[in-house]
């Protein structure tokens, strides 16, 4: 067995009474993809936060390459390869879809201070950016304003970013939303080949992508792991039954 | 709007109105009219050095008038210094006074940027209306300062009594120091350009839009924004150290509020974070204070109203009227 990348155990966080993250253990190995499944404000996208280091735990540990990590912020922990995509889209929007893949270039560099040469002529990041978009097939919308974009290109240039970062993980929340049929049915192609590339921890609403892309799912009910396992214990475990899959079989 | 009115050139084209009035007031013998835009000049440059931190970077920053206030301030105290052949301080080693413009300049730029790295590495702690109040807060505190220290002037101010030299140039021609100060201003506008289209200028424009993003990216905004800060305050500061010796005079009223806030109006007016935008909004700014004040001593009625006209109507300020909206690739 391949020792996993990341690894949180006794994970813990409350906002005040409300336990949003109850001693989750969890961890992504090499290779696969973790999907993270639960009902509506069960804590799934505060977890992600937890590991991106966006909110601070109130207990447990994150290891990331054997490497406690609990301590670094948000930003030391992107630098180390955790890259997350968000939710909601979340872009420059002033940037046209290739400034935007070619900032993620430039942050994966960590190039702040480049005072002189004009990154319109900058081919290292133009080519990236490129590469990037055209793996999403966003090519042909490169120069296209953020703000001008349709919902789904907006998602999909979310992933090209992640994908400039070249990261040691994906933290992706919900990278389907809104992507309608064909655009998921796309998408799920897509990602299930980025897995070699690195490992992805998925939150995903659309169950037919979890139970097409997931190696192993962790179910997660107000802010506990209740079950884990591959598609098909998922799909016949009891609990989960009840617990979220019943208001969808209905 | 059409085509062929692009940012770029209408730049250009205010450059050699700026450069071609003064020429011109020359030639027709009105060495006034040069001084007057002298004026704009160096307040244009104040704005620039604004425009830095407020238009690309969003920081709203209520009190630059220390940064030019501290560039004068550097000047006027190194000219008396000369003047009266005493040094600055004589231990741990011998400070000199001087009259070389480029030493004068370069030490406002240092002791502004200075002053902007203490007071932005506190400031930027906050954001919004925290961080315009906090940098008013810290502005006032030099501003009071500079009043109680009697040392150099105090209320009272400090008088230069020969303008500081600049090789080659006569600087008590109005000509020459009207070119001197322009030439300035175009090096920085250029640097500012090539600054904005660089990474970091991509980095601090991506900041003012989505800093949560720029986080998630591995990129620190805190840096970002203070270092745009820093090279903010020493335009600012730099524009000071000219101010300084187009007036022969500095008095700690180059660092009241009022200073501050016209610096904003300038941008407000010409366009916030368009490259020109502060130095369309300067010469307005000298212009209605010539053609409405030798009118009516409430002349600032009528910049107020030009000001709600412009937020109103013009969101994009003079430039924004002109050439349409940002373009980005």
């Amino acid at each position: 067995m391949t020792e996993p990348v990341l690894e949180l155990s006794g994970l813990s966080k409350s906002f005040g009474a409300l336990k949003v993250t109850d001693a989750v253990d969890l961890d992504l190995r090499p290779g696969e993809i973790h999907a993270l499944i639960g009902p509506n404000g069960a804590g799934k996208s505060s977890l992600i936060k937890l590991v991106a280091g966006e909110l601070a735990a109130d207990a447990g540990s994150i290891r990331f390459d054997g490497r406690e990590i609990s301590d670094l912020d948000q930003i030391e922990r992107a630098r180390l390869g955790l890259t997350r995509t968000f939710q909601v889209s979340s872009l420059i929007p002033e940037f046209s879809a290739r400034g935007n893949v070619m900032f993620a270039a430039q942050a994966r560099r960590k190039s702040i201070f480049g005072f002189f040469r004009q990154v319109s002529r900058d081919r290292e990041l133009i080519d990236e950016a490129m590469e990037a978009l055209d793996r999403v097939g966003l090519s042909g919308r490169a120069a296209v304003r953020v703000s001008e974009l349709s919902h789904g290109e907006k998602r999909l240039l979310e992933i090209a970013m992640a994908l400039a970062m070249r990261p040691r993980i994906f933290l992706m929340d919900e990278p389907m939303a809104g992507l309608g049929q064909e655009g998921s049915a796309k998408l799920i192609g897509f990602l299930d080949k980025l897995r070699t590339q690195a490992p992805i921890l998925l939150i995903e609403h659309d169950m037919d992508a979890v139970f097409q892309l997931a190696d192993r799912i962790s179910v997660l009910v107000s802010g506990k792991i209740i079950a884990r396992g591959t598609a098909d214990e998922i799909r016949n475990h009891p609990e989960v039954r009840t617990a979220y899959l019943g208001e969808d079989a209905a | 709007m059409p085509e062929f009115v692009t940012e770029h050139r209408l730049n250009i084209l205010l450059a050699l109105i700026l450069l071609g009035g003064p020429l011109v007031a020359h030639f027709a013998d009105e060495p006034f009219l040069v001084t007057l835009a002298t004026r704009a000049t160096i307040l244009a440059l104040a704005g620039v050095g604004l425009n830095i931190a407020l238009g690309l970077g969003g920081l709203v920053s209520f009190g630059h008038a220390a940064f030019f206030g501290v560039g004068g301030y550097a000047v006027g105290i190194l000219a008396s210094h000369h003047q009266t052949y005493e040094p600055l301080m004589t231990s741990p080693f011998v400070i000199n006074g001087t009259n070389q413009m480029l030493v004068l300049w370069l030490v406002a730029v240092l002791v502004s940027g200075l002053a902007a790295l203490v007071i932005g590495a506190l400031s930027l702690r906050t954001s919004g209306v925290y961080f315009i109040m906090i940098t008013l807060a810290f502005a006032q505190m030099i501003y009071y300062f500079a009043i109680s220290w009697p040392a150099y002037g105090g209320e009272d101010g400090l008088s230069i009594y020969v303008r500081n030299a600049f090789p080659g140039l006569n600087t008590l021609r109005p000509l020459d120091f009207f070119l001197l100060c322009y030439a300035v201003l175009i090096v920085v506008l250029l640097a500012q350009w090539k600054m904005t289209g660089a990474r970091f200028g991509m980095a601090l424009q991506a900041v003012r839009q989505n800093e949560g993003r720029v986080a998630a990216l591995g990129l620190s905004p805190y840096r970002i924004k203070l270092a745009a800060f820093v090279i903010s305050g020493m335009v600012t500061g730099l524009a000071g150290a000219l101010y300084a010796d187009l007036n022969r005079f500095v008095s700690p009223t180059m660092m009241s509020w009022h200073l501050s806030g016209e610096i904003m109006v300038f941008i407000i007016l010409g366009g916030v974070a368009r490259l020109f935008g502060p130095v369309v909004g300067a010469c307005l700014f000298v212009l209605f204070e010539h053609a409405f004040g030798s009118v009516t001593e409430h002349w600032q009625f009528f910049l107020g109203a030009a000001l709600l006209a412009v937020v109103l109507f013009a969101r994009g300020g003079f430039i924004g009227l002109v050439a349409g909206r940002v373009r980005h690739d």
